[in-house]
């Protein structure tokens, strides 16, 4: 495949994997939490390098999940205490983004591992760095990483998908019916954890951010189908990754910074123009 | 007494630091029709909780028929206040009635014709088989309380646990609620629910139980509804009107 095919694919595996997930993280209300999580995985891929000396797939997932999980438990332990929720999730992830940034630079001074590179990515190495897998071929790390995240996120939801729905829309009921709530959080931050960290490598944090949420909330404004909130989600996060990318190389920019500016033209789109809730379909349409 | 279908003993539950209810004891009848009522703040929703583990209690125990709540989750239906979920939640009113049917699914299962045929039903039974595929925002209050009432008849469960069900409905949909829970009195199960107005209370409930921090008063309405156990449970500055004509007087409320 072409490095422009390459780029592409990476990317939009990126829309779709972070669309699915945001789309959740939307409905529970937890879109801060995507930024928290996006920090506090840089402390799990450092730890995860500090053990392996590499910063390959494996290791680097479960270092995240566990960040993740880290996170997640710390924040309801802060909100038990009587914290607000989302100070809570501040100070967890200032902290321990900091244990991050404070490791990268005394125990692991690897030109592989800076902060620049964990916040903006960078996905334009990205084809140059593959591995080879069996059938298939010469593939790149990344892109291979952000298949398998896809895969587990994409079977995930797809598996459980009414305790999703049901554990979003109504936990106490869920939880009356017997339906593990508290479990089935933790999995689900797992996999934001999975999404993020996939995706990390090639467009860094505040893409991930962006990716995460902003073509969810897009969604939202579209349909009042949970389903087609997901296929919208993750069309739209795939159309801003290939426009993303063509607008970086026809105005000569970063590739992320494009991408991430694509999602938010997608939400504004969708704000004026959703036929439910859009700014237009609020003066054309009579008052009921 | 006969039959106990719920026994409380000793509960204590609190938010934080604030004891909310201290001291909750009771027994309430098999198959009986249960109107909790109390003011503001007295803690219902949170005894409803406590009850079903929603919300941790301190101290105390619950058993349903002599069962722990763990044994007993499938056969209890919960109907939340209305306010308790986010209803622009992406789905509609069919859906969210099929909700209720999501622990007789199983893992790994998605609802079958069958399992939306019998929400169907129920939504039919509230009236509601019209908005059947309706958003749930683009309902009114009261349909979305009936789409609530509905979901709890597909879980056809034993006991039923409704917090204000009654609480911003129009006179139709009372009444609608009023027939199916009278229905399900008719069916042999038990249900409590939390009430908030007083006027209705004799005509509704045949058990009444005061609730202030603790329980002031449990028994049959006749005998414990009276005008004496109500100042105490709502202190000195309760609206109490027509004192002597409650039972008559047809509520219409908004
Ligand atoms: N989530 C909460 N956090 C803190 N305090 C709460 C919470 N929910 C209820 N309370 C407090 O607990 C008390 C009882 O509340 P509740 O059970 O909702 O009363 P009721 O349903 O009888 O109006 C009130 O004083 C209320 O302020
Ligand atoms: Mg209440």
């Amino acid at each position: 495949m072409p490095y422009t095919g390459w780029i592409i694919l990476t990317a939009s595996l990126v829309g779709l994997s972070c669309g699915l997930i945001g789309v959740f993280l939307i409905l529970r209300r937890m879109a801060m939490m995507a930024d928290a999580i996006s920090h506090t995985v840089l402390l799990g891929i450092v730890i995860a390098f500090i053990i392996t000396r590499e910063v390959s797939g494996t290791p680097m997932l479960i270092g995240a999940v566990l960040a993740g999980l880290l996170t997640t438990f710390l924040v309801q332990w802060l909100h038990s205490l009587n914290i607000e929720q989302h100070a809570s999730m501040g100070i967890v992830f200032t902290t321990l983004f900091a244990v991050g940034v404070i490791l990268i630079s005394t125990s692991v001074g690897n030109a592989h591992l800076d902060v620049q590179h964990a916040l903006m990515g960078e996905i334009t190495f990205i084809p140059w760095n593959t591995m080879s897998l069996p059938v298939i071929g010469d593939v790149p790390k990344a892109t291979a990483l952000l298949a398998l995240a896809f895969v587990i996120v994409l079977s995930f939801i797809v598996a459980f998908y009414k305790e999703w729905k049901i554990t979003s829309f109504d936990p106490a009921l869920a939880a009356s019916l017997g339906i593990p709530v508290v479990f089935l959080h933790y999995v689900f931050m797992s996999l934001v954890s999975i999404t993020t960290v996939a995706s990390f490598d090639s467009v860094g944090a505040i893409m991930v951010v962006a990716m995460l949420i902003t073509p969810a909330a897009s969604a939202y404004l579209w349909t009042d189908k949970l389903s087609i909130m997901l296929v919208l989600s993750s069309s739209f996060g795939v159309i801003s990754a290939i426009a993303g990318y063509y607008t970086a190389v026809w105005l000569n920019t970063s590739i992320s910074g494009s991408m991430a500016f694509a999602t938010g033209l997608v939400f504004l789109v969708s704000f004026v123009f959703s036929p439910k809730h859009g700014l237009i379909a609020k003066y054309v349409k009579p008052a009921l | 007494m006969e039959d106990v279908a719920i026994k409380v003993e000793n509960l204590f539950a609190s938010y934080r630091k604030n004891t909310v209810l201290s001291d909750v004891n009771l027994a309430v009848e098999s198959g009986s029709l249960t109107g909790i009522v109390g003011p503001n703040g007295a803690g219902k929703s949170t005894l409803l909780k406590s009850m079903l583990n929603l919300h941790p209690s301190l101290t105390g125990s619950v058993a349903f028929f002599g069962q722990p709540f763990k044994k007993m989750k499938k056969k209890i239906g919960y109907v939340p206040q209305r306010g308790s979920v986010d209803w622009d939640f992406p789905t509609d009113a069919l859906d969210v009635v099929t909700m209720g049917l999501y622990g007789h699914i199983g893992w790994l299962k998605r609802p079958s014709r069958f399992h939306k045929e019998k929400a169907y039903q129920a939504l039919e039974k509230m009236g509601m088989k019209d908005y059947a595929k309706r958003q749930i925002s683009q309902l009114s209050g009261g349909q979305q309380q009936r789409v609530f009432l509905a979901r709890a008849l597909v879980q056809d469960a034993e006991l039923y646990f409704m917090d204000e069900p009654l609480a911003g409905v129009d006179a139709a949909t009372e009444h609608a609620i009023m027939t199916t829970l009278k229905e399900l009195k008719t069916l042999g199960k038990t249900v409590m629910v939390v009430h908030h107005d007083l006027q209705t209370v004799a005509e509704y409930f045949d058990h009444v139980l005061l609730l202030n921090q603790t329980v002031i008063e449990h028994g049959p309405t006749n005998q414990t509804f009276t005008k004496d156990n109500i100042s105490r449970t709502y202190g000195g500055n309760m609206r109490w009107m027509r004192e002597e004509d409650h039972d008559v007087v047809p509520s219409i409320k908004q």
